[in-house]
Formats: structure tokens, sequence, C-alpha cells
């Protein structure tokens, strides 16, 4: 998320002081996303100059010193909103590519190694959960925001629980289009596998 | 207290080629008052391990204990009371009795037992009325939502003086608020005391347990530390 654009949606309500707008950006995310004072100025003196914002020109920089949106910053704000997020990355997520090079290093038990990333992720998750639990049953955007991370991790364990799930397949059926990984891993070390992912990727995009 | 142990339980089917080690030297403590979960894939054993949990079966070789009492001592009577009196079950698909209503499908273990039916109507309409279900009481199962029929499950299985809350994948059916819903009340009746397994591979619901332990191939392979304060995840690096 942008704090930017944050900073924006906050002065669409009407204008409103620095330090004002640092407490309520913490209020709406749940309190999940700590901002100091120096970031919020930062960004209001970027979007000053930009001209999405108007400040009172007399006042100094500080704490008296109020601003507004502007009609383009309206405007921005209302295009970013609809605006889906990248997406679209390409898959060099630091796990898969710990899973792939656990697939093919000698002497490492690679289901092993998936085990270890789903228990620290449920621990994470148990974290949040207990949050959630404590917290969020009354606080609507801290829910929203513990909802987002948990399903995120979530999708992390479920891919685990798939590649593992896989990796029972081939090892039972090596014969199958699993245990086509094996001519990679003669092949070479992971490096070897990496570029011809990038290769790919690039077709796709 | 240890309110559920397994010591060393194993449970195997068939023999010699056939044979299949559906658990194998399982150990398992939950203390009264907490929520363990069982992760693992389908056909690692977690069902097994669950009906064991709940003496509907009996391991191959190992002990278990409920509230302190080895199963293996007691008379198929003495176990049928046990489930009845101290065990609470919940299933995915509700397992609830069609012709019967919310209140007396909650009210059967009680009235099984012995209970009269004035004291067993008490104990039904304060378990309901704990889970927001007084006024559906006397609804039957079909009109009434999923999380409603799950809600009622929960009941059932908590109504008296149940000790132990065995449950299989207990919001599976369930969209994720309700779903959310069914393990809010689940964690209340661990924080009344009872002590609860809960058998899932999904890992949103194994997050609401104090202790997530993973099963593969029957046999218990990890599991998770007490988990850290909330606080550790509102690090400043994350406004970054």
């Amino acid at each position: 998320m942008s704090v930017r654009h944050a900073l924006l949606a906050l002065l669409s309500e009407g204008p409103k002081y620095g330090l004002q707008l640092r407490e309520e950006f913490e209020a709406r995310t749940g309190e999940v996303w700590p901002l100091n004072v120096g970031q919020v100025y930062t960004t209001l003196q970027r979007l000053e100059r930009d001209g999405l914002v108007e400040s009172d020109g007399e006042a100094e920089d500080g704490p008296q010193r109020g601003f507004r949106i502007t009609e383009d910053g309206a405007q921005e704000l209302a295009g970013w909103l609809r605006t889906p997020p990248d997406l679209t990355s390409p898959p060099r997520d630091e796990l898969v590519i710990k899973v792939l090079v656990a697939l093919r290093l000698p002497g490492v038990d690679v289901r092993d190694v998936i085990q270890v990333h789903r228990r620290y992720l449920v621990e994470l998750m148990q974290q949040w959960t207990h949050l959630k639990e404590s917290e969020a049953e009354h606080d609507l955007s801290l829910a929203l925001v513990v909802d987002a991370e948990l399903f995120r991790l979530d999708s992390v364990i479920r891919w685990l629980d798939s590649a593992d799930g896989r990796l029972k397949r081939a090892a039972s059926d090596p014969a199958g289009p699993a245990g086509s990984t094996d001519p990679a891993a003669s092949a070479g070390p992971v490096p070897i596998v990496l570029p011809r992912m990038r290769r790919r990727t690039g077709v796709r995009r | 207290m240890s309110m559920l142990e397994l010591r060393s339980v194993s449970k195997v089917y068939g023999a010699g080629a056939a044979e299949v080690r559906a658990l194998w030297e399982v150990n398992l403590s939950v203390e009264a008052g907490a929520m363990v979960a069982v992760m693992g894939p389908s056909g690692s054993g977690k069902s097994t391990l669950l009906t064991i949990a709940g003496s509907l079966e009996d391991p191959t070789i190992g002990e278990v204990l409920v509230g302190g009492v080895a199963l293996s001592g007691l008379s198929r009577n003495d176990k049928a009371r046990l489930r009845r009196r101290s065990i609470g079950y919940v299933f995915q698909d509700f397992n609830l009795l069609p012709g019967l209503t919310a209140a007396e499908n909650v009210s059967l273990p009680l009235e099984l037992d012995g209970a009269s039916a004035r004291k067993a109507r008490a104990a039904v309409m304060q378990a309901l009325d704990e889970l927001g279900l007084a006024e559906r009481a006397s609804r039957f199962p079909d009109e009434l939502s999923g999380g409603e029929r799950q809600r009622v499950a929960i009941a059932r299985a908590v109504v008296g003086d149940r000790r132990l809350l065995l449950a299989d994948e207990p919001s599976g059916a369930l969209d994720s608020v309700n779903g959310e819903a069914v393990m809010r009340l689940m964690h209340a009746a661990c924080k009344r005391g009872v002590a609860a397994v809960v058998v899932t591979h999904d890992a949103q619901l194994a997050s609401w347990a104090d202790r997530v332990v993973f099963l593969r191939d029957g046999r218990v392979t990890d599991q998770t530390m007490p988990p850290a304060g909330p606080e550790s995840l509102l690090m400043p690096e994350q406004s970054q």
C-alpha cells in the first residue's frame, strides 16, 4: 500500500494537520502499520510539489500547518483506487527457490525443508489469529488487515502442501511427470534451472 | 492436568505385505483448557488419531488415557459411558439427527445418560443460549443455516460436563466467517477448561490452536512452539 495515496484518502475527507494524518493513518490500518512523523511530512512535501495537495502557505513546517487535497489529488486518488496492484511479478519467490534448491542438493530431504517452512508459517498464523481473537472482534480495520495476512500465509502453506504431495507422488512413481525432474538434476546444479525460469517468464511478459 | 494422553499409540491394519501403519508410535498430551490442532494431508492418520482418542477404536499397541483413566482397563459399557459423559464430538457434516429439533439433538446425549428431562432441558437451553441459538431451539436441522447447524453440533458436544472436545474439520463446509465463529466458540469452551483436539488440513483453522502437531504417514513429525505475543508482528520495519 502507498503511504502517499493513504494520505490523499485521509485528506479527501477534509483539511488536516500532519500529526492528525499520522494518527488517523495508524487507526485506519488497524494500528499494524506504525508511521513516523518524518515520513508523513516528507510525503506531504512531495504531494505538494506534485500539485496533489495544498498547505497553509504562511505557516512554517510543523504541527500548525494544515493540508488539503487539490482537484488533481482527488483525480489521482480515484485512479489509484481502481488500478490493480502489480501481481504479475515473475516466480522468483525466495521460498520457491529454496525448495527448488533443496530438491537438487544431495543429502537434503526436501520434505523436511518444506516442513520447517510450514511450521514457521503456521506459527506466524497463530500470532495473527491470536491478535484477531484478542483485539480484532470490535475493530473492523484490524480484522481486515489480519484476514489479509492470514489468507496470504495460508496460500503459501497450501503451495507447500501441494509441493509435498507432488514430491510424495514423484517418489512412488519415478516414471511419472514429476519424475521428469531427474534429467534437470543430473544436468547440474540449480543455476541451470533458474535461468530457464527467467526465459519462460520473459516470454510470458 | 492432562485430559487426553496418547502413549506410544500405533494402529496397524492388515498384515504382511498388506500391512498399513495408520498411526505409528504417536505420543500426544492435551492439558485441560488447551486446544491442540493436528495437521496433515489426507491419509496421514488424522482421523484415526481422533477415533482412537475418542475410544471409538482401540489402538493396536499403546495406551490412551482420558482424564487420567486408561481406556484399556474399561469395559465396553464403561467406555460408552465415558463417551457420553466426558467426550464431545464435532464432525464436518454436523451429524445432527434430522427428525429432532435443535434442542432435542443437544439433549440426546444427556437423556441417553439418564439425566432427568428437567435437568437436561436446563443444560440444553444454557448451551444453546451461550451459542446464540436460544431462539432456534425448536427448529429442525433443515430449517437452520450451515453455521447454525454447526453451532448446534458444538452445543451438543459441550453440553453437560464434557471435558474433552474432539473435532474433525469442524468448519470444513462453512465459509470463512462462519468457520471463524465456530473456532471462537471452541476457543471459548477451552477457556472454560475443556481440552480440545482439532484435526484439519486447514492452516487457518489450526492457527486457533495453542499448539499445532504435524502428522505425516502416521507419525508425529513436528510441532509448533508456543506462539510469541502479537506485538512481535508490529515491528516498525513494516512501515518501510
